[in-house]
């Protein structure tokens, strides 16, 4: 499908999207609250038929967070990128992994780095960072650690 | 004990800095042949010297500069280097070829723990000697490679050229042939 035919597409089941396509990708913005019904139109629409989530990250914007997901189809080869603005006190967003294995890991290690809280993931706990990281997020552009960082 | 079968440089014992390193000793000729004057360590040394077991072990890109070393452009078979060994058990010298990082930081010591004396360290590239690009604003890299295990050889670079690690390598040869290290 061509982006044009895409935005129709998804405008139809979720008027309460916006559209950007400066850099080249179909960008979808959306609220975190319609994320779950979204994700699973996503996948399981016969004409869109994303089976593939290939990126899944978050930005820190110091006011906001910013989940990211990057989504092709193997069938159609169209490919389109969620974003979802989340509250940087109390960031939380619905899990996708019992839709896409892979967001799992993807999903623990934002949660790591950045404090994510993903509901009803089933095994939300530290990827890669050894034990005693819980609530630490490195990622965050205000994290510290004077012992191994330096201020330039 | 015939001359010819050893190359004897008789004139000169080793001082440090010699390329290539002749046998440490001296020849006393006798009728029919010659006895060898030496010290037992000179002659471990030279022996050891001259086929040191790298260990594979790269943890980032320096680890493509040291294949490259291994490769026929560079070969540092020449210098008795070739044989890489995939266990710490049979490794003479480890390279640290790339950065490590703080979980990496406890699996490098069991590395070096678990290679038989006499053991050789050469600390290869910026994030080996000193975090390189990473040490002043990351929660996850360890400031060089010497705050784990000792260091006997740091080449410098980002990452080092091939040159530069051949003259490393044969810079800890002359180290151990001078009998400078443990």
């Amino acid at each position: 499908m061509l982006n044009e035919e895409l935005k129709i597409k998804i405008t139809e089941f979720l008027p309460a999207v916006t559209f950007e396509e400066s850099g080249g990708w179909l960008i979808i913005n959306i609220e975190p609250k319609d994320w779950l019904p979204f994700a699973k139109q996503l996948r399981t629409d016969e004409q869109l038929f994303f089976n593939y989530l290939f990126c899944l990250t978050c930005i820190d914007w110091k006011t906001h967070l910013t989940m990211i997901y990057h989504f092709t189809s193997t069938k159609y080869r169209h490919s389109i990128v969620v974003k979802s603005k989340l509250n940087r006190n109390n960031p939380e967003i619905e899990t996708v992994s019992h839709i896409w294995r892979t967001a799992d890991f993807h999903e623990r290690e934002v949660y790591e780095m950045f404090g994510v809280n993903f509901l009803n993931h089933p095994d939300l706990r530290l990827l890669i960072l050894p034990d005693g990281w819980e609530g630490k997020n490195p990622m965050r552009k205000d994290f510290e650690d004077p012992v191994n960082m330096i201020k330039l | 004990m015939g001359n010819d079968s050893i190359n004897i440089d008789s004139s000169k014992s080793l001082p440090f800095g010699e390329v290539g390193g002749a046998f440490p000793g001296k020849v006393h000729e006798t009728p029919g042949g010659g006895i060898v004057l030496s010290k037992l360590d000179d002659i471990i040394n030279w022996a050891r010297s001259n086929s040191l077991w790298p260990l594979t072990f790269a943890t980032s890109c320096c680890g493509i500069e040291m294949m490259a070393v291994a490769s026929a452009k560079y070969d540092f078979s020449r210098f008795g280097f070739e044989v890489a060994r995939a266990t710490p058990r049979q490794a003479d010298v480890i390279i640290i070829a790339g950065t490590i990082v703080n979980k990496m930081a406890p699996v490098l010591k069991r590395l070096y723990d678990q290679m038989a004396d006499p053991k050789y360290v050469i600390a290869m590239g910026a994030c080996a000697i000193s975090g390189g690009p990473f040490f002043y604003n990351t929660y996850s890299v360890v400031k060089g490679a010497d705050h784990v295990i000792p260091v006997d050889v740091y080449v410098a670079g980002c990452p080092p050229r091939p040159e530069a690690l051949l003259h490393a390598l044969i810079s800890l040869q002359q180290k151990i042939k001078s009998g400078l290290v443990r």
